[in-house]
């Protein structure tokens, strides 16, 4: 798969079919679907479920843009992508935006030509190992052998933590999520490091989750976040403001129930009637119909409901919100206002 | 006059299309330009493309470092290197287990080949099912299957481990766990280097003593006896390092000092111990075809007239048929040599770091050089495939037939 979409970007690039800039909007319009690049199989964040309909906290931010745009939440092509096929995928036109645990760097951001949109979960690497081991901390995993993820900053970081604690340790470079994962349970090594969240959503899928532990240290800053091509600020700016509209709408209480309601007549928020269309035109400002952010809520909540529906304390990832809170409360959650 | 009028004829444009002389060469040099034009096309394209999407094609950033750690590296390598010293890493790795794979992969395809063409019916049919086995099923999915099972079969290191291990080490030196097989490891020491010279010597002395013996025996009939052969072999090295007794000394794998894994010692690392398995057997798999082939390419009457002259059957095959049916055997494998260096590209499935997992994996993520990083692993490939076919086509001109 990962060479196909690699022989796609070349024949893009060589042919001279890649997408031009500043024209996304149309060409999503008239493809009737949005092409979202999503992760290959991440419990919580994005996975089929038992009839094939992809579910998960990214694929959600895919539903609402779709909705957005299109008004229709299931008019999404979803698109699995590696972590070495994600950015050739987006780079040649293949995908439409990527929403795959993909984390915010300068050298992506510049070098490689695109624009994050904004920050839809405040990640950090960690390590997960078997209780047995009597490890309490990243810091006493001198010598052992540890499992990463190919295809991420995650190697990086993990070379660094190491590097500046002055502790050995071996690499075991693996593929996949779930190959990495096969190995950990094999116990070919003796702790595997990835973003923490994606370490919850993994050991929920474990035979018996109590018997490993999340570390404590959170070795890196990974603000993770959908992005698209450089040059369409327009459809860039789309992607932007439906996060923002989803944050904003928990911030407000606007939630897929009463959402409806609230748009029918004018409320007493000001805020709340130029985010759902009651009031003023945002959304001619932003190409799209004046209910656009009520679509985007509608389908799948605001970004409180989605946390708690995919990833948060009452599924089996069982994530709390952390830092990904609203502003009002401790997070570091704050959408700009709707004006 | 006319005779030159003629000549001058064949310059002229139509010619080249009517005179059969000229036209497949004119077809040829049509079909060149017309592949260089759409080359061009495409390279400028390429360019062209890049450069509207904003971005810079280069390769400035092997320079960098390259940040990340790899668990296997035939040279020193920190994470402080630069991009390409990691690809280099993985150049070595790939190199490594190519011609492990290749020298394994011949040794089980000939002793299957012929043993597929014993007369026990046991043996004959179990070499048959090896060969359709092997032969049928995707070397992904062997590579997969062959590195579950070692790690499956291994065992945890940590039952090594401590005053109270649940295991010890064979022979005190050697561990097989599901990280790999520890062995123990050679330390130079001061004066290694006469000590590893006086082996050489005692290895050059042992071949001069070795072609001695025939010609000997030719010119005085007086036919020398072998084990001086092992004296001149073992003495000169085992000597030196008595005399020189720190010199080279083993370092055994060490399951006190941490408690994860065993320390010290040589680590023959898992990936590598499966990736080298799974491309041998598959690869044998085609060769053990190519020496049948090879071997029944020979007549049964140099077989019958071999045994006559009282030749007994290990002796037929290795001074009649094999010698004959190499000809026929050594184009054929050049190609599995060569799908099996390509083959070890699938490395990353079982986390070994060749260089497509290096160059073609983290540094290609890293750094988002998706078309420089895979036009350099083409290049590598190439040369690599090329410099294959050219040793063995040389090896194949030694050993064709030399007609005069």
């Amino acid at each position: 798969m990962k060479t196909t979409a690699f022989i796609g970007a070349l024949a893009a690039a060589v042919l001279g079919t890649g997408a031009a800039s500043a024209q996304t909007l149309e060409d999503v319009n008239e493809r009737g679907a949005l092409n979202c690049g999503v992760n290959t199989g991440l419990v919580g964040f994005a996975a089929p479920d038992a009839n094939g309909s992809w579910q998960g906290f990214d694929v959600a931010l895919c539903r609402a843009v779709a909705a957005a745009v299109l008004g229709d939440p299931e008019a999404v092509e979803f698109i699995p992508t590696t972590g070495k096929t994600r950015f050739t995928a987006l780079a040649s036109g293949e995908i439409d935006v990527l929403s795959r645990n993909t984390t915010w760097t300068f050298s992506r951001d510049n070098d490689l030509k695109f624009e994050f949109t904004g920050i839809n979960y405040y990640d950090g690497q960690g390590f997960i190992v078997p209780k047995a081991l009597g490890v309490t901390s990243a810091k006493e995993l001198d010598g052992a052998t540890i499992c990463v993820q190919t295809g991420t900053t995650t190697e990086l970081n993990l070379a660094d933590f190491f590097r500046k604690n002055n502790i050995e340790y071996e690499p075991v470079p693996i593929e996949t999520n779930a190959e990495a994962l096969q190995q950990y349970n094999a116990g070919a090594c003796d702790a595997y490091t990835t973003d923490a969240s994606g370490l919850a959503a993994s050991r929920a899928t474990f035979e018996n989750p109590t018997e490993h532990v999340i570390l404590p240290e959170i070795i890196s800053k990974e603000p993770l976040g959908p992005l698209v091509r450089h040059g369409d600020n327009e459809w860039g700016d789309i992607v932007r403001w439906t996060l923002n509209a989803l944050i904003a709408a928990e911030e407000y209480g606007v939630t897929s129930a009463n959402v409806q309601d609230m748009a029918s007549s004018p409320t007493d928020s000001p805020e709340i009637n130029r985010l759902l269309g009651t009031e003023g035109n945002l959304g001619e400002m932003i190409g799209l119909s004046n209910d656009w952010a009520v679509n985007a809520i509608s389908a799948g909540g605001n970004y409180g409901e989605i946390f708690a529906r995919n990833i948060g304390e009452d599924t089996p990832i069982g994530l709390a919100r952390g830092l990904n809170a609203q502003w009002t409360e401790g997070g570091l959650l704050y959408a700009p206002p709707f004006r | 006059m006319s005779l030159s009028s003629e000549h001058q004829g064949g310059l002229r444009p139509s010619t080249l299309l009517n005179d059969t002389r000229y036209r497949g060469l004119t077809f040829q040099f049509l079909a060149l330009l017309a592949i260089i034009a759409l080359m061009a096309w495409l390279g400028a394209n390429l360019v062209g493309n890049l450069a509207a999407a904003g971005l810079n094609f280069g390769y400035g950033f092997l320079d960098e470092p390259a940040g990340y750690d790899i668990n296997q590296a035939l040279i020193s390598y920190t994470s402080r290197d630069t991009h390409l010293r990691a690809a280099f890493v993985g150049v070595l790795n790939t190199l490594l287990v190519a011609v492990l794979g290749c020298i394994a992969a011949t040794i089980i395809g000939v002793v299957a080949g012929i043993l597929r063409l014993s007369k026990n019916w046991l043996v004959a049919r179990l070499m048959s099912a090896y060969v359709e086995a092997f032969r049928n099923v995707p070397v992904l999915i062997w590579i997969l299957i062959i590195g579950a099972v070692v790690t499956v079969s291994g065992a945890n290191p940590r039952e090594f481990l401590g005053e109270e291990a649940a295991r010890g080490l064979l022979f005190g030196g050697f561990a097989f766990t599901n990280r790999g097989l520890y062995i123990p490891a050679l330390s130079l020491g001061p004066g290694a280097g006469i000590v590893i010279a006086a082996a050489l010597a005692g290895l050059v002395g042992a071949i001069l003593w070795r072609r001695a013996v025939p010609r000997t025996l030719h010119a005085t009939g007086r036919l020398l006896p072998s084990w001086p052969l092992w004296v001149i072999l073992i003495a000169p090295g085992l000597l030196a390092n008595l005399i020189l007794s720190d010199a080279l000394t083993l370092s055994m794998p060490d399951t006190m000092s941490n408690r994860f894994n065993i320390q010290g010692g040589l680590l023959i690392g898992k990936p590598l111990v499966a990736l080298w398995l799974a491309l041998s057997v598959y690869t044998g798999a085609f060769i053990a075809e190519n020496v049948r082939a090879g071997i029944l390419s020979v007549s049964q009457g140099q077989t019958e007239a071999a045994a006559a002259l009282g030749l007994r059957p290990r002796r037929i095959m290795n001074l009649v048929i094999l010698p004959q049916a190499l000809r026929v055997i050594v184009p054929p494998v050049i190609s599995q040599y060569l799908n099996l260096t390509k083959n070890s590209s699938l490395a990353i499935a079982v986390g070994y770091a060749d260089l497509t997992a290096t160059l073609g994996g983290i540094t290609l993520n890293q750094t988002g050089r998706a078309i420089e990083c895979v036009l350099l692993l083409m290049l590598f490939y190439l040369v690599i495939s090329l410099a294959i076919s050219g040793v063995m086509n040389f090896y194949n001109a030694s050993v064709a037939l030399k007609e005069r």
